[in-house]
């Protein structure tokens, strides 16, 4: 189906039915339970997961399939949100043409930025995309002014009257496709329950999933089979007969243009951009996404994607309070304890957490969590193989 | 004139002269076997061929035309492929994905990359490396993770990798190094089929006298990055230079 088969299917299958659930699967916990701050659903903290999931899912694509490591894909990211953010201040509110602006602005951004940069491999290149990356967050901050609003940013204003939108005088333009607003929503209560169901965020996830879509095709090519050549053994590449640096600009650009694509979905859901957007630390956060999840396997990145902003938005909120809410029923001296030995790793001690667990993941699992996910399929296939008749005919599947 | 011609080629390292004064000819579809102690610049000489080093000196001219000065990828494109010391494959690839890189290398060149068609659909490819695999006596290895095989295998592997993509000229650098007995043998086999069966010239280096001499046309023997003599195998059996420098040491 839809010219992918198999496991990929299943994977895309996957992907696409937890992308369009997600206000149900992410709201698992009744509004007045305790456990609602676990609670997911909610359109803003969605929409990160999808589009963050785009971003890591484009990055893969470049550091999954090539073994080129960017630390730069943040400048992708921003040129493509300004991009956004002018198209629906000077042409129209709705996010289509913003967000092809943001693709093609972002495309040429890293056909400049590819081209260089892939003069050099390994630490070169990632320190080469790291520079390009810290002078456009550099430039946006002072010199650009003009263009990006410097250190406040970009955000549509009152005064804003975008040509082909009817503004009215006064009001503030918001972002639509094709009249849907992205900030409407119905809210569907059942029982305790409550799902938010947003235009914005289902715009996100079915941009999501196609994006998702193409990147099993380009995996899956004759194209992603030379990237991952030229990953595998570069020197036997050379004596094979081809250019491979084509092959990595191209690569390059296509993750480029994704993250452009992220960068562009972000101002649609929030007409705002700033260029803390492009910093250095944006550009790591994917490269974690992208390890943690599982670099170069499918759907490794969209995991680690989500993983990492759930930690960042849901962790960060457990306080003090909450940890005593949790061990109350403990004697008071026990309860006093574990709130000590837990604060540390919750609320703004999320990053610690995240930090240990990248750790483990780096050193027990270098597949990331689809690795693990594997380890612990293939030990209860191995468990029910062997009760079945002690065969262990039990075939390793490869990381993807 | 040979399809191949080396002239006065030099190349220093540092203050190593590690081939001085080469001077090569490889007439077309022979066998032509360099022979030489460790470090007589052997794969250095090869280096130069395939444009990874560029001499100092002297020109390399292949099929009438020079490949100095031009990149490792367009000399293969030119019909030169070469087999390495060490064998180079993609490790962390299938047998099958190996050979089906030097097809689509050949078949797309740079600039045609088919991104969204599936890898699945290219039949004909697959049929081709399979019947390659076959020859090498591969084929149920196909599905192997290949960095997983027997340094043998790797190398038959690699061989097949090159021979796949129909070269003018296979450089051969120690095919059978690290090969048991039977191994050997089989891969002697392989290269005089494959000789019989297609146009191709072969430049062989080679320690085992025993495949030197099962296969060559002519015998260069190479020493302190000079060529001592050029001759048949015949005359070089007997050679008192070559015993001297060369086979005097394993008697
Ligand atoms: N890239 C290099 N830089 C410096 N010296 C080199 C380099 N490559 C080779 N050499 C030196 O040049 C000389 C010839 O080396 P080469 O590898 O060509 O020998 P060889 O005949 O292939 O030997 P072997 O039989 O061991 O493979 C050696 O002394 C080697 O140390
Ligand atoms: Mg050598």
């Amino acid at each position: 189906m839809l010219g992918i088969k198999g496991k990929d299917l299943s994977v895309f299958i996957l992907v696409a039915v937890l992308a369009l659930l997600a206000p149900f699967l992410l709201n698992p916990f009744p509004v007045d339970s305790a456990m609602a701050q676990f609670n997911a659903g909610y359109p803003d903290l969605m929409q990160r997961f999808v589009i963050f999931g785009i971003f890591a899912i484009g990055f893969n694509i470049l550091f999954g399939l090539t073994g080129y490591l960017s630390f730069g894909h943040a400048a992708f990211l921003g040129v493509g949100s300004y991009a956004a953010i002018w198209m629906m201040k000077l042409v129209s509110l709705n996010i289509v043409p913003g967000i092809i602006m943001a693709i093609v602005f972002a495309g040429l951004f890293s056909v400049l930025v590819g081209y260089i940069s892939l003069r050099r491999s390994g630490i070169y290149f990632s320190i080469l995309t790291l520079a390009f990356a810290q002078m456009s967050y550099a430039l946006a901050y002072s010199v650009l002014t003009p263009i990006t609003g410097g250190e406040t940013g970009l955000q549509i204003k009152p005064g804003d009257t975008p040509l082909l939108s009817n503004v009215a005088e006064g009001e503030i333009g918001r972002a639509n496709f094709f009249g849907l607003e992205m900030s409407d929503s119905s809210v569907i209560t059942l029982g305790g329950w409550e799902f938010t169901m947003n235009v914005g965020y289902y715009v996100c996830a079915v941009v999501m999933i196609a994006a998702f879509y193409l990147a099993i095709r380009i995996f899956r090519s004759p194209f992603g089979m030379m990237l991952r050549a030229v990953k595998s053994n570069q020197q036997r590449m050379n004596y094979t007969g081809l250019n491979s640096k084509p092959y990595t600009l191209a690569a390059f650009v296509i993750s480029g243009m994704y993250a452009g694509l992220a960068g562009g979905l972000m101002v649609a859901m929030d007409t705002q951009v700033g260029p803390e957007r492009m910093f250095w630390t944006a550009s790591g956060e994917v490269v974690l996404m992208t390890i943690l999840g599982g670099a170069g396997t499918l759907i490794g990145p969209v995991l680690g994607a989500g993983f990492i902003k759930y930690m960042e938005n849901i962790v960060s909120k457990i306080n003090s309070t909450v940890l005593h809410e949790w061990f109350a029923f403990l004697p008071d001296g026990m309860e006093d304890f574990l709130v000590t030995i837990f604060y540390p790793f919750v609320g703004k001690g999320w990053h610690l957490t995240l930090g240990l667990m990248f750790m483990a993941v780096v050193i027990f699992l270098p597949g990331g969590l689809v690795q693990g996910g594997q380890k612990i399929a293939a030990m209860f296939r191995g468990k029910k193989a062997a009760e079945k008749d002690g065969k262990t005919a039990n075939q390793q599947t490869p990381a993807e | 004139m040979g399809i191949l011609e080396v002239k006065n080629v030099n190349k220093r390292f540092g203050g190593l002269q590690a081939l001085g004064d080469v001077n090569l000819s490889v007439a077309e579809n022979t066998v032509h076997a360099i022979i030489g102690p460790n470090g007589a610049g052997k794969s250095t000489l090869l280096n130069c061929l395939v444009g990874k080093l560029i001499p100092d000196t002297g020109s390399v001219m292949f099929a009438g035309q020079s490949v100095l000065g031009r990149k490792p990828y367009e000399i293969n494109q030119m019909g030169i492929s070469r087999v390495f010391q060490t064998p180079e494959i993609f490790g962390d690839l299938s047998v099958m994905e190996n050979m089906m890189i030097p097809l689509l290398a050949k078949r797309d060149g740079s600039f045609r990359m088919h991104a969204i068609e599936s890898l699945e659909d290219e039949r004909e490819l697959r049929a081709e490396a399979e019947k390659m695999l076959d020859e090498v006596n591969m084929l149920d290895k196909q599905d192997m993770h290949s960095a997983s095989m027997s340094r043998g295998d790797k190398r038959r592997l690699e061989m097949a990798m090159c021979l796949i993509q129909r070269p003018k000229l296979l450089l051969l650098d120690e095919p059978t190094a690290g090969m048991a007995r039977a191994d050997t043998n089989n891969t002697i086999d392989l290269l005089k089929e494959i000789k019989e069966k297609r146009d191709i010239t072969m430049c062989i280096i080679e320690h085992d006298m025993h495949v030197v001499f099962s296969l060559a046309d002519r015998i260069t023997v190479l020493a302190q990055g000079t060529p001592l003599v050029e001759d048949t195998p015949e005359n070089i059996k007997g050679h008192p230079k070559v015993k001297e420098a060369y086979l005097g040491e394993a008697a």
